[in-house]
C-alpha cells in the first residue's frame, strides 16, 4: 500500500488517474483544448461560426490585424500603458514597502489600507473613478479648482483619457506589489544590514549593496507580473468610459479590441488572432525577463 | 535622537499621504451614496451632507433586482470555490503521494499552462459552450472554472512540505490514502487551503469579462454585470449609483478585514515559487 518511493505500476497509475480525473477533464476541456483551438481559430480565414465550417486557413487574420489602424492604436495604447504604469507602480510600491518595513508600530495598519484596492471589484471602483474624474462636480476638478487650475475634461478629452486610465491602474496595482515586496524584505537576513552598518555603510549604500541585490529576484517577478496585468487591462476601461473605449478610442487596449471584435462585431477569428498576439507579447516578455535574470545571476556567480 | 525623530515623522507623513490617496475613492463613494439623490450635479457634493440619505440603499434595492444579482454572485462564487478546492486537493494529492507514469511530464505541462493568459481562452471557450448549448446558463458561469492549475501547484507545495512520517504513521495505523487525505492532510494544511480559497472567492466575486460574455438574461447576472446594467439605466444619478457600488464592494471588504493574514499567505503561496 505504501507508495512514497515505490516505482509506478499500472495499478498505481490507474489509482492516481482516479484522483486526477476531475481536474484533468475540466482542464483538458477548458484550458488545453481552447489553447489549441485559439491557435487554430486564428488561422481560419473563412469560417462560419453557426455551422462551425472552415473553408480556408492561412495568415490572413494576422495580415488584416497588421494593416488595421484600430489594432495599431490598441497596440500603441497598451504599450504606452505598460511603459508608464509598470515602472511607476513598481517604484512606488518598492518605496512604500521599504517605509512600511521600517515603521514598526503602524506596519499592519498601512498594509491593510494599501491592499484594499486588490480585493475591490475593478468594475465597481472604476465607476467611482468615473465619478471622481467628471468635468462637472467631479472631486478631482474641484480639488484642482482650489489651486486656480481650470477644470479638465478627463474622460472626454482624448489627451487626458489615457492618463486617467493610468492613474486607476497604478492605484489598483500597488497593493499586491507591496505585499510581495514586503514578503521579499522579510526573507532578507537582518544580519547583513547589521554587518554593513558596522562596516560603516550609509543607509543608501546599505540599500544599493545589500537590500537591492537580495530583492532582485522578487523585483523581476513583480516587473513581469505588473507588465502582464497591464497588458490585459479591460475592466477599468469598460467601467471608466461606461462601455466604450474612451473618446476617439483613446483608451482602446488590446483586450478591449479583442472584446470589440469578438462580442460587438462577431469577428471570432480576428479576435482569436489578436488573442494570439497578446499571448505572444506576454509570453515573450516573460521568457525574455527570466532569461535576462538567469544570465545576470550566472554573471554574478550564483547558481 | 532629533534626526531619528525627524525621520520617523517624515516616514509616517509619506505613508499617511499615500494611504489617504488610496482611501479617497472609497470615502467619496460612501459620502456620495448618502447624498440626496439626483441633486449631486446641481449642488456641489459636500464631505458632510446635512442629512444622510440612508434610504438611497433601499431605493437601489427596489430599482433593480439586486437581491437576485447578489444571490447569483453568491452561488457562482461558492460553487466555483468549492469545486476548485475539491478537484485541486485530489490532484495535488496525486502529484504529491501517488506514483504514476508520466508524473513529471504532466506536472511540467501544468507549470507551462500557468503562463497562458486566460484571456486567450475566452473565445474558444465560448465556442465550446455554444456547442454544449450552455450559453446563458449557470453552467457557463461555473463549470469552466472548476479547475485551477494555480491552486493545484500551491497545494502541491503545501502537501509536499508535510513530513513523510505523518503519511507513513497514518498507514501503519491502517488508514487508506483516502482517509489520510481527508482526515489528516486537509486538516493539517487548513490555513493554506483557506488562503487559496479566499483568493478564488475574490476572483469569482469580482469576475467581469467572462460573465459579461456568456450571459444575456437579467436573472443570470452577477453583481458586477448587474451594476453596469444599473449604470446604463440610471445614468448620472450618482448617489444611487454609488450606493449600488457600495453593495458590490462591501462584502469582500468585510471578508478581507477578517481574513487578512490568510490572504497574504495565499499570495505568497501562489506567487512565490522557490
Amino acid at each position: 500500500m505504501l507508495m512514497l518511493n515505490a516505482k509506478p505500476s499500472v495499478k498505481s497509475t490507474l489509482k492516481a488517474l482516479l484522483y486526477l480525473a476531475p481536474f484533468l477533464i475540466i482542464t483538458g476541456t477548458f484550458a488545453v483544448w481552447p489553447l489549441i483551438h485559439a491557435f487554430l481559430m486564428s488561422s481560419y480565414t473563412h469560417y462560419n461560426y453557426y455551422t462551425n465550417r472552415v473553408s480556408a486557413i492561412g495568415w490572413g487574420n494576422f495580415i488584416t490585424l497588421w494593416h488595421d489602424p484600430t489594432f495599431q492604436l490598441a497596440c500603441r495604447n497598451t504599450l504606452l500603458l505598460v511603459l508608464v504604469v509598470m515602472p511607476t507602480t513598481v517604484l512606488l510600491s518598492l518605496l512604500i514597502a521599504l517605509e512600511i518595513n521600517r515603521s514598526r508600530h503602524l506596519a499592519g495598519f498601512f498594509r491593510t489600507i494599501y491592499f484594499l484596492p486588490f480585493v475591490t471589484s475593478t468594475v465597481a471602483i472604476g465607476l467611482v473613478w468615473n465619478w471622481l474624474f467628471r468635468l462637472d462636480g467631479g472631486l478631482l476638478n474641484r480639488f484642482l479648482g482650489c489651486f486656480g487650475i481650470n477644470a479638465i475634461d478627463w474622460l472626454n478629452d482624448p489627451h487626458y483619457a489615457l492618463p486617467a486610465l493610468m492613474v486607476v491602474c497604478v492605484w489598483q496595482g500597488l497593493g499586491i506589489n507591496i505585499i510581495l515586496f514586503l514578503a521579499g524584505l522579510n526573507h532578507i537576513d537582518q544580519r547583513y544590514a547589521v554587518i554593513a552598518t558596522l562596516d560603516g555603510a550609509s543607509p543608501w549604500q546599505r540599500f544599493t549593496n545589500v537590500t537591492w541585490p537580495l530583492l532582485l529576484p522578487i523585483t523581476i517577478l513583480i516587473v513581469v507580473n505588473t507588465s502582464i496585468t497591464n497588458f490585459k487591462v479591460f475592466d477599468q476601461v469598460y467601467a471608466l468610459f461606461h462601455g466604450t473605449a474612451g473618446p476617439s478610442n483613446a483608451d482602446l487596449t488590446l483586450m478591449y479590441y479583442l472584446y470589440q471584435k469578438f462580442y460587438v462585431e462577431n469577428q471570432f477569428t480576428l479576435a482569436a488572432a489578436s488573442g494570439v498576439v497578446l499571448f505572444v507579447l506576454v509570453g515573450g516578455l516573460t521568457l525574455l525577463t527570466y532569461g535576462y535574470y538567469r544570465h545576470r545571476r550566472r554573471q554574478l556567480g550564483g547558481r | 535622537m532629533m534626526r531619528h525623530y525627524l525621520k520617523l515623522v517624515t516616514r509616517t507623513l509619506f505613508l499617511t499621504l499615500g494611504a489617504i490617496l488610496i482611501l479617497i475613492p472609497f470615502a467619496w463613494m460612501l459620502v456620495t451614496s448618502l447624498q440626496p439623490a439626483a441633486t449631486t450635479l446641481t449642488i456641489p457634493t459636500t464631505w458632510l451632507p446635512k442629512s444622510l440619505q440612508w434610504l438611497n440603499y433601499w431605493h437601489v434595492w427596489q430599482a433593480a433586482p439586486f437581491a437576485r444579482y447578489c444571490l447569483n454572485s453568491l452561488l457562482v462564487t461558492a460553487a466555483t470555490t468549492v469545486g476548485q478546492l475539491i478537484t485541486s486537493i485530489l490532484a495535488a494529492f496525486a502529484f504529491t503521494y501517488l506514483q504514476f507514469y508520466g508524473r513529471r511530464t504532466l506536472f511540467g505541462l501544468l507549470i507551462a499552462l500557468m503562463l497562458v493568459p486566460g484571456e486567450l481562452l475566452l473565445i474558444p471557450n465560448f465556442v465550446t459552450l455554444a456547442q454544449f448549448h450552455w450559453v446563458d446558463t449557470y453552467a457557463a458561469l461555473i463549470v469552466p472554472w472548476l479547475a485551477s492549475v494555480f491552486m493545484v501547484v500551491a497545494l502541491h507545495q503545501a502537501f509536499r512540505s508535510q513530513p513523510a512520517t505523518l503519511y507513513i504513521a497514518a498507514h501503519l495505523d491502517g488508514a487508506s490514502d483516502w482517509q489520510y487525505l481527508w482526515h489528516i492532510l486537509v486538516p493539517t494544511t487548513r490555513p493554506i487551503i483557506t488562503a487559496v480559497a479566499l483568493l478564488q472567492v475574490i476572483a469569482s466575486w469580482n469576475a467581469f469579462m467572462w460573465p459579461l460574455i456568456v450571459t444575456n438574461s437579467d436573472n443570470l447576472r452577477t453583481l458586477p454585470i448587474g451594476l453596469i446594467a444599473f449604470t446604463t439605466a440610471e445614468g448620472a444619478n450618482y448617489p444611487l449609483l454609488m450606493a449600488a457600488t457600495v453593495c458590490v464592494i462591501l462584502p469582500l471588504l468585510i471578508l478581507y478585514l477578517g481574513l487578512q493574514k490568510y490572504l497574504v499567505m495565499g499570495i505568497s503561496a501562489t506567487h512565490l515559487k522557490g
